[in-house]
């Protein structure tokens, strides 16, 4: 970068040329920090590159043949036939549609809870180590184990959430039940990730302005929706890109609740299926490359959202 | 005065027993499961009616519990101390040196951390079973670094920004090279972070189900949150709930530990990145 600056062409007056000589000085202790910054990364970016470019670049590679594991003898390319066949099946997108539900209803769920238990941590008044403490246990807890809580809680014969309903109702035994419950284990799990993104957030509103905002005569609502929520815009995308591109990828919460059974698995569960129980690796890699595009389409479109609301809210301010 | 006061602190006092209950209610459960009696177990009772360790006793007699939760602690602290190694290295890259490709750098982890998961199960899968590695540790600490390493890059970034940078220059002036700067004065500084990003990265990995289920076939390296979904019970006629209750308890625990005893680094850790960034 600093080489391109150099002047080039006519031969520079001499105080130009003293100055080319202190930035050809500078020039190499920034190329010796250049050097050290690369040696550094590299290690970290050679690994990043090998456990998910390589894997990924297979991935298609293995989407693009005929691969049942039972038959490895008989693999065979055949283009994007697989693609085909998922995307013309109608397992694949009843999974869609359910990861697509279970993903947006539990992060508005969990924006507006959060957003709550937000305004609970940043404003009580006493017992605030208590509650945060309390609030970093469903976030740090296995996932694995919390769905298990959840799994024998609505279990009839043995759980006290499932005795308050009718008896001889199971649930996670019906698709609409086991897929509110499913959002609900989610929900549980991760609102208070979001609690503390947006809590982050909430810290970075001045407390004058809100002062301000009050001699106005703002209510407590004016100023929470004109004042808090406009300032908190950066925060609460971030929280939100970061929970939706988590949530889509929802696996855990079904294995234990459903298995995916009574047509409740999620996209990941039915790459999952595919690859262990029918054994079909090129079916699987298919599936594995759609989520991946999948993914990749939510994430560039909240950049994109990113691009058009971040700086327009800071013309505003 | 005084009287609004209290009105006030006792709302307060009412909301915030609310969110803890919330937050504690499953796992009170789960743990009030693990120390009931089989004959009770079905009672549905909060409370057990009689507390037996009958469960805890169970799991450690098996080698199916034992080992899994030496493979969860190996592979889990073993992944933590890689990930935070080289995140520590590009983070103090990233922070303290100029250089082009750094914005790609955070950019690049960011994205990897949002990859999902399962994309990588399905390669993984013939390509540990080709080189040799399926269903053993370094069969699934590979994968752990695709999350382990962006977040520790990530957060560690965000802590490094906070440091007073002029000790190392005063370190250079003293005769100090970018390395030993590095290693003599920054290092000592920076060890806060790097212990909280260590202490977020091993939840993360201690966490991790998909790739545990996935990438191991045997106890040779099956995980806790593996192994517990696999569970059959002590004894072939027994429902495997109290073992699965204890097991999943005792996997709680350091996380519980952790959070009680670092909850303000915790906190901090989780949310400089995501906002500041």
């Amino acid at each position: 970068m600093s080489m391109q600056a150099e002047p080039a062409g006519a031969p520079p007056p001499p105080e130009a040329k003293q100055a080319g000589q202190d930035r050809a000085a500078l020039s190499a202790g920034a190329r010796q920090e250049r050097r050290l910054g690369w040696l550094l990364c590299s290690p970290a970016v050679i690994v990043m590159l090998a456990v998910t470019a390589y894997p990924i670049g297979y991935a298609v590679y293995l989407s693009l043949q005929r691969y049942d594991l039972r038959f490895p003898a008989q693999a065979k390319f055949v283009g994007l036939s697989n693609y085909g066949a998922v995307l013309s099946s109608t397992f694949w997108w009843q999974a869609f549609w359910v990861t697509l539900f279970i993903t947006g209803v539990s992060v508005a769920i969990e924006l507006v809870l959060g957003m709550g238990l937000a305004l609970v941590m940043h404003r009580t008044i006493f017992g605030r180590g208590s509650v945060r403490t309390a609030v970093l246990i469903p976030y740090g807890i296995v996932t694995v184990v919390a769905a298990f809580s959840w799994q024998y809680a609505w279990t009839p014969q043995l759980g006290y959430l499932a005795e308050l309903l009718p008896s001889g109702s199971a649930p996670l035994t019906h698709q609409w039940s086991a897929l509110w419950l499913i959002v609900l284990a989610e929900v549980w799990k991760t609102t208070p990730f979001m609690a503390l993104l947006l809590l982050a957030g909430l810290a970075l509103v001045p407390e004058e302005t809100l002062k301000a905002a009050m001699v106005d005569g703002a209510t407590a609502r004016q100023r929470f929706f004109k004042v808090v929520l406009p300032l908190m815009k950066p925060a609460i995308l971030v929280a939100l890109l970061f929970r939706t591109l988590d949530a889509f990828r929802i696996f855990d919460n079904i294995y234990i609740l459903t298995s995916g059974a009574h047509e409740t698995g999620s996209v990941s569960i039915l790459g999952y299926d595919n690859l262990f129980t029918a054994l079909n690796l090129g079916i699987g890699s298919t599936i594995s490359v759609l989520i991946f595009i999948a993914v990749g389409i939510i994430a560039f479109a909240f950049v994109k959202l990113f691009g058009a609301a971040a700086p327009g809210a800071e013309v505003k301010r | 005065m005084a009287a609004v006061g209290k009105t006030h602190a006792t709302r307060w006092g009412v909301v915030n027993v609310v969110v803890v209950l919330y937050a504690l209610f499953p796992v009170w459960w789960i743990a009030a499961l693990s120390f009931k009696e089989p004959s009770t177990l079905t009672d549905g009772n909060y409370i057990p009616r009689e507390w037996t360790w009958e469960n805890y006793r169970g799991i450690f007699k098996t080698s199916e519990f034992t080992r899994a939760l030496i493979n969860s602690i190996g592979i889990a602290l073993i992944s933590t101390v890689i990930a935070v190694v080289l995140g520590t290295m590009a983070a103090y890259a990233v922070a303290r040196l100029r250089f082009p490709g750094k914005r790609v750098l955070i950019g690049m982890s960011l994205l990897i951390a949002m990859f999902p998961p399962i994309s990588l199960v399905s390669p993984l899968f013939n390509i540990e079973r080709i080189v040799g590695i399926f269903d053993t540790w370094v069969g699934l600490i590979i994968p752990y670094m695709t999350f382990s390493l962006p977040l520790a890059i990530y957060t560690l970034s965000a802590f490094f920004r906070e440091i007073p940078w002029d000790l190392e220059k005063a370190a250079k002036v003293d005769g100090a090279t970018p390395a030993q700067a590095f290693r003599l004065v920054i290092a000592p500084l920076a060890a806060p972070g790097v212990f909280t990003t260590a202490i977020l990265v091993f939840i993360f990995c201690w966490n991790d189900f998909l790739f545990a289920i996935s990438l191991t076939s045997t106890r040779a390296a099956r995980t806790v949150p593996a192994a517990i979904a696999f569970f059959t019970g002590s004894s072939q006629f027994q429902q495997p709930t109290g073992s699965i209750a204890a097991a999943a308890v005792v996997i709680t625990v350091p996380i519980i530990i952790f959070v009680l005893f670092f909850q303000r680094r915790i906190v901090a850790g989780l949310t400089s990145g995501a906002v500041k960034g």
